[in-house]
Order: C-alpha cells, then structure tokens, then sequence
C-alpha cells in the first residue's frame, strides 16, 4: 500500500462519511422530537437520488440546470417526508414504538413499488456533475474534485445545523421539543407544526443526500435498506439524537472503511485476508467496541424510563380449551395432504415453516420484551448451514446441526443487543442482519454470493412433497410447543419478569442481561430450525433468505396475530403466507399492497387478529 | 457498631455532577432492628437506598453486609446476599397474577431460574400463597398485577420481598400514596412480619406518626449528611433536627 493510495481512500472515505451524515443527522433529528425511528429514512434517501436523475435529465446539462435539479429533489423529498409525517405518524405518535416502526417499514415497501414502477428495475447512474466532474492533484495522485465538494459540505451542514438550533427561535423548540415534549406543548408550542417542520428538514437531508449520491453510486433499489442499516449503525454509534455524534460516528466508519480498502489483500500466516470484503465487517468492530464501552453511543445518554403508560396483559398457560383446539388443528393439518393437490402442499409446507418462525419471534419480543428487526439472519444464517453441512453430511445430520449455527450467531449478536433495550435495540438487531446478508451477498466462494447455493434437497425417504410436509409439520409444532413450554417454565418466567420490570427482577436475584441474553439465544435457535427445514423445502437458497424484507415478514407475522397471545404468531403466519402467495400470483406490486396492509393493520387492528377474536367475547374464564 | 450489625456503612459517598447526594455518610443496623431514615426532599435517601442494593455505585466508602463487603455488586448478587427491597412506587411483574409474582420471586431463592422445561405452575404454589396469605391478599392471589389498587400492589411487593427470606429489608417510603388509616395497618403488619421472621428493617418515611411509633433509631440526613440518629425520643428533641428539617410548629407530640 502506498501512501498515495492511500490518501485516496481516505478522501474517499471521507466523502462517503459526508453523505451518510447528511442522512443520520436527518434520522437524529426527527427521533428527537417525534421519538419515532423512520425506517423510511432511508427510502426518503433513494427517491431523492431518483427524482435528481430525472429532474437533471429534464433541466439540461448545464451547470444552472444541474444544481437547481439537486435542490429541487431535495424539497420534493422534503415535501414527501411532510406528508409521511401529517397522514400516517401523526396518527401514531400515541402508539407503542414497535407500531411505529412498523408502520414506517410499511411505507418502505410502498416507496421501493412506486419507484420500481416510475423508473423500473435497471440501476440509473446520473451525470458527472458540472464543475466538479475533474480531479485534484495532491500529492502525486488524482482526487476527484467532487470528493471534495463532499467532504466539505458534511463540516458546513454540521455548522448550519447546530447554528439553526443554538440561535434561532426555532431551533430552540426544537430543542426544548426533544428534551421534553409534554411540556413543550403545555407551553403552548404548535406541536404539529413543528413536528412537520423538523420532519421536512429531515426528508430535506435525506433527499439532498441521494441527489448527491448521484455521481458517485447509481439510484438503484437495495439504496433504502442498505443506507437504512448504515444509518441505524452511525445513529447507534454515535448516540440516536446527538447531531456531533452523527458526525462523528460517520467520519470513523467511513475511514474505517476506507482503511480496509486500502490495505487491499494481506497474508497474514499465510492466508490471504482480502480486507476490501471486511468493509462491514469493519463497521461491525467499530460498532463492538463502542457497544461493549458506551452502551448508549459516543455523545448519547440513556433514555428516559420506559413509558409507564405501556399496559401488560396478563399472558395465562394454555388451557384446556386451547390444547383440543390445537390438537384438532394439528390433526387436520396431517390429514390435509391426504386430499391437498402439490401446490397446497407447498403453501402448507411455508405454512408450517413460517408458524415456527414466527414463533420464536415473538417468544423474543413478547414475553422476551425485546423487538427484533433482523430476525431473519438467524433463519437465513441456519439454512445457509443446512445447505453446506449437506455436501458432506446426511441430510438428517445437517438438518439437526444447522440451527446450531443459527445458536451461535444468536449467542453473539446477543451478547451486544441485550445491552441496549426497545429502538435501539431493534436498530443494532437490524444492523446484525444486514451484515449478516451482506457477507452472504459478497462471499461468492463458500454462500454463491447473489446467486445463493443449489442442490439442496432432503433426503430420499423424505424427497415426495408430502414426506417432507409431514416432516415438517411434526418438527414445526414440536418446536412451537417447546417454546410454549419454555414460556412457562421458572426461566420463561424469569424472562417476562425481567421485561415487565428490570428493577424488580433484580431485586429478586434474577440477573436481567444474562436472562435476556439466554431468551435470545433461544429465540434465534429456533429460528434457526426453522431456517433448515426451509433449505430443504426448497431446494436452493439466496441471500433473499436472509434480508430485511423476510425480517419483517416474521414481525408483521406476529403483530397481525398479537403479540400478547401464544396462537398469534402462528395464526398470522397462516394469514401473511397465503396471502402473500396469493397477492405475487395477481400482482406484481406485491410489495405495496403487503405495506398497505402493514399500515392498515397498525392503524386499525393494533391488537391484531388475536385481539380481535379476544374482543369479540371468546374471552378466558378468569375474572379480570 | 455493635457485634450484631447486619449492616454497616462506612464513609459513603455519592454526587451526581456536582451535587454530594451522600457525604461521608455512616451508620449500621442490627440485626433484627428497626431503623428509619428520615430528611427532607433530596437530603439523599433514595439515593442511599439505590447504593445499598447495588443500582448505583458508590464513590467512595464502603458497605458491608453479613460480614462481607457488597459495594459495587450488581443489584441481583445482592438481593441474593440477603438484602431485598421495595420501592416508592410498587414495582411488581404487570403481566403475572399476584401468586405467581410471589413465585417468581421464590424461584430465585431456589435457584430454580434455569429451569427452561419444568412447567413453574408445580413449583412453589403452596409456599407462595402462604406468603400472600400472611401479606393478606390471599383473596387476590389470582388477580392480575396490573389490576390491583395501590394498596395491594404495596402488600404484594411486601410478600414478593419475604419470599426471598432476607436478613435485611430495604423500604423506601413503606406507606407513601396511601390513605392515613391503611398506613397504619400496612406498617404494623410490615414490622410484625420482619419481627417473626429476624428481618432488620431499614425504611425511609415521610409520616412522622409511622416512623415515631415503628423505629427502634432514627437516622436524620441533612443534605448528604447523618446530622443525628438515636432512638426517636432523642431525636425528637435534638435542636439541630428541629431547625433543619421537622421545624418548631408541626413536630408531632409537641403541638
């Protein structure tokens, strides 16, 4: 490496720094006051690099033409963050912050539809920009001029910034807003407004963050999530709603990358390390060390007490009723193949699979109290497993070690998550996954990279569909009822405990991380053999298995189920499958209509489908 | 400090920026003994409370329990020591009926915690409604604690605290939030229960009628201060605790 090369990376580093401050910063602020976290955040990002390509298309090629194009995207996306903000979260700011992210994710889906279909599939790279399409010369190498455009635009946002909120009236109730939002209001403070103002500053951010990402990556569709997980990675790092720390946060991770690029490939023992490929990695170890030393971030402080509004029904052990219930499905579901044609076998097959899932996460988040949002990267992780031990192993062999694999990397994302508890412990979970998927993604040698791994299929006694529906189905419901089973044992107790009141279950002698740490673990375990049977069922597998989108999948799941039954999660799965299956058959914007849904579901049923089954009368015999 | 001290404090110190919450405070309990603290708002008792059972961490000082030093352990290491605690608002599990409150607490003390297949209803049902039996709120034992009035949620927290059978209870405002004839019964009913089971009390209270009638000895902070402790006669009529903090007009027994 030369020092040259060097140099170069690091502009380049910091010129990516530059960029994904100007769309932490935006995330931060409107946290602060609204205490929603926008998953959206970073689909605001993306439009504004496609409105920018089509804008700058339509304006000309000059110099005029292009900037008032960038600025233009910039308001547009602002105007579209305000309309987030006015018909969807301002109906939501009362609701328990699981919804809310929710509901956001919602409009992820819906944005990343309406931009497949405005501007369609292909990656769109816009123009070099005018004036800065050169490069400087320092120190015997080439930088690129609009590098240093960047880099000088993140210090110049950070000043802009903190002047708006130090001097101006309005910066100091925005101020006043995020340190105590109940009072501001009884103060008088034109709440809506200003939660719209700062939400259009926000989106503004974002927007002028893609449009200038234009030159330097083309608008493409993976933008939302992947800059969405960065964001929550710097957000996480440098404290969720300290500006300076977003700052910071960004300019460490992006040198920290550009060092990892610039060493390049280094045998180390004789193994080549190629550390281009350890860019993730690398933010994983920024993101470790600043956990394990500052649970709350560089500059952030730890949150005010849980809402004590937050009302806890009490979780009864199944009874009576609920076990004849259970067995008379059980008995229907092995029955069903008997009459059930193949593609209902493979619908049942999801089904069951799903339940599982689904299961294990809400034995996380409801009784376990801890949200997940990359719950997927413990399903995806083990069938990744399944489907290598498979080439040297029986089927059999690999299907009972694979969620093991799934244990481990439960073991260790957990040890981080349980330091951290409600958002931001969803956000580092999100962050988890999407490493996770990116190393599936980028290791072509051992996962196949995009194209995922092939040939994986089950045994020969269990190779007829149905073989391996009943497979399934008995591994599927074994495993459910165990985590029923754990729900309600000394340790699942303990666990509800620890998630009802932290204070009193250390007071108790219960040890609240370590508890939290082996509900994890558990949680995705189970996941995991959830992961493995899926690997089978299908023959192949693609890093799809594990990203954000099945993510969220699981948690819609269990919230369209409840979250405070134990049938919820299975019966939301049964829904969320079929319906999915049958939305991909007659639409291709599947994706929106399962966001439309998602909100709709927020909005109207946020007990969901259990709940409503529980309002309409078919309540327990116990007196409340 | 006596040869039966359960708890002694040594030299403790706390601030929180630049406020001294605790100043060189130190003091012991007897084993079996009944110690109230008292002081006017923010002279640092809560705070104490917090350091005794390892939510916070002390600056300086020392805090030895049963002969061992428990400063700077975490809150559940010492509540397994023998130290438990209730809190000014009753913290108890929100999605658990009132029995099973009591029984997770028990589970603890049979380090039965790790047990991830036995199902917990079997365990500890008996023992778990005597303890509700004795707080009186047995009649409540299946109700939700989220459903409970004030007043029963702070016997619950009383039954939940004996359960784990400690030798020292920390009670930070026994009887706050309740109706003058319901604290009454509710202290009596506390000091019975510590009396039978050897349990030293220590307990921070507002109601001077409550800590005059129950303390053996009054602890006054000031401050971050210890600036008199003695029985309740002696303190009662110590001028410097009349000047700072009880005030000459409204001392009860001297109107």
């Amino acid at each position: 490496m030369t020092l040259s090369a060097f140099l170069i990376q690091l502009l380049n580093g910091l010129a990516g720094a530059s960029s994904l401050f100007l769309v932490s910063v935006g995330l931060s602020l409107t946290f602060g006051v609204t205490r929603v976290v926008n998953f959206a955040h970073g689909s605001l990002m993306m439009l504004g690099a496609y409105i920018a390509y089509s804008l700058i298309a339509g304006l000309g090629g000059g110099a005029a033409g292009y900037w008032a194009a960038v600025a233009l995207s910039a308001l547009a996306v602002a105007g579209v963050g305000v309309l987030i903000e006015r018909f969807l979260l301002r109906r939501l700011y009362g609701a328990p912050e699981l919804l809310q992210l929710t509901a956001t994710f919602g409009v992820v889906l819906i944005v990343k539809d309406v931009v497949l279909a405005l501007w369609g599939p292909e990656d769109l790279l816009g123009p070099r920009a005018p004036g800065f399409s050169g490069s400087v010369n320092i120190l015997g190498s080439a930088v690129p001029q609009y590098d240093l455009l960047l880099i000088a635009l993140g210090p110049l946002v950070l000043f802009l910034l903190t002047w708006l909120l130090r001097t101006t009236r309005w910066g100091i109730l925005v101020r006043a807003a995020s340190e105590d939002r109940e009072m501001t209001a009884a103060l008088g403070v034109n709440q809506a407004w200003l939660f719209s103002g700062v939400f259009f500053l926000g989106a503004l951010l974002a927007g002028l963050a893609g449009a200038l990402q234009l030159p330097r990556e083309p608008a493409n569709l993976n933008m939302d999530l992947a800059v969405i997980a960065e964001v929550f990675v710097v957000t996480v790092v440098g404290g969720l709603g300290s500006i300076p720390g977003a700052f910071i946060a960004a300019l460490i991770i992006g040198v920290a990358k550009a060092l990892c690029i610039a060493i390049g490939e280094l045998a180390v023992f004789g193994v080549v390390l190629s550390f281009p490929k350890l860019t993730l990695v690398a933010e994983f170890i920024v993101m470790a060390i600043v956990l394990a030393l500052r649970p709350w971030g560089l500059f952030g402080r730890p949150p005010a007490l849980p809402r004590p509004s937050e009302q806890r029904e009490l979780l009864r052990p199944p009874g009576r009723p609920l076990h004849v219930i259970a067995a008379a499905a059980l008995i229907f579901m092995a029955l069903l193949p008997l009459f059930a044609d193949e593609y209902t076998l493979v619908l049942l097959t999801d089904i069951s699979i799903f339940a599982l899932f689904a299961a294990s996460l809400h034995f996380m988040m409801g009784p376990g109290g801890m949200p997940s949002f990359g719950h997927a990267a413990y399903f995806g992780l083990s069938a990744y497993a399944a489907a290598l031990l498979a080439r040297t192993l029986p089927m059999e062999s690999a299907l009972l070690i694979a969620p093991l694999f799934a244990g481990l990397a439960a073991l260790v994302y957990g040890w981080f998550c349980v330091r951290l508890s409600g958002v931001y412990l969803a956000m580092l979970t999100l962050a988890f996954a999407q490493i996770t998927w990116s190393i599936a993604f980028q290791w072509d040698a051992v996962t196949g990279g995009s194209n995922g791994l092939t040939g994986v299929w089950p045994a020969q006694w269990l190779s007829s569909r149905r073989a391996y529906y009943w497979l399934t189905l008995t591994a599927a419901a074994i495993a459910i009822l165990a985590l029923w089973r754990i729900i309600f044992s000394p340790f699942g107790y303990a666990l509800r405990g620890v998630r009802d009141s932290p204070l009193r279950a250390a007071a108790i002698g219960i040890d609240p991380r370590a508890t939290q740490w082996a509900g994890f673990t558990i949680a995705g375990l189970f996941a995991g053999i959830a992961g493995a049977l899926y690997a089978f069922s299908k023959g192949s597998i693609s890093p799809e298995t594990l990203s954000i989108p099945r993510s969220i999948d699981a948690l819609v799941m269990v919230l369209l189920g409840g979250l405070q039954t134990l049938v919820g999660p299975v019966l939301g799965a049964a829904v969320l499958t079929s319906l999915q299956d049958s939305i991909v058959r007659h639409t291709e914007f599947w994706r929106a209509t399962v966001g439309a849904v998602v909100i709709a579901l927020v909005l109207f049923f946020p007990d969901g489908l259990a709940g409503i089954v529980q309002r309409m009368g078919v309540r327990g015999r116990h007196p409340t | 400090m006596s040869e039966s001290a359960v708890l002694i404090v040594d030299r403790l110190c706390k601030s929180y920026g630049g406020v001294h919450a605790l100043r060189e405070l130190s003091f012991s309990v007897n084993s079996g003994e009944k110690v109230a603290v008292i002081g006017p708002n923010g002279a640092g008792k809560t705070t104490l409370f917090n350091v005794l059972n390892g939510q916070l961490a002390a600056d300086a000082g020392a805090v030895v329990f049963d002969a061992a030093s428990i400063g700077g352990l975490p809150p559940q290491t010492i509540a397994r020591r023998g130290v438990g605690r209730t809190f000014q608002v009753p913290a108890t599990f929100g999605s658990m009926t009132a029995r099973e409150n009591v029984q997770l607490a028990l589970f603890g003390r049979h380090t039965q915690l790790r047990a991830a297949f036995a199902d917990a209803r079997a365990f500890e049902a008996k023992e778990s409604l005597a303890l509700l039996e004795r707080a009186g709120i047995v009649a409540l034992a299946d109700r939700s604690c989220a459903t409970l009035a004030y007043g029963d949620l702070k016997r619950v927290e009383l039954a939940i605290a004996l359960a784990c059978r400690p030798r020292l209870l920390l009670m930070d405002e026994p009887t706050a939030g309740l109706a003058p004839s319901e604290r009454a019964t509710l202290m009596s009913l506390v000091v019975a229960l510590a009396a039978n089971d050897g349990v030293a009390l220590l307990f921070t209270e507002h109601d001077m009628d409550v800590v005059f009638a129950h303390a053996d000895r009054v602890l006054v902070l000031n401050r971050g201060r210890l600036i008199s402790a003695g029985p309740p006669s002696v303190v009662r009529s110590d001028p410097q605790v009349r000047k700072v903090y009880l005030g000459p007009p409204t001392l009860p027994g001297n109107a």
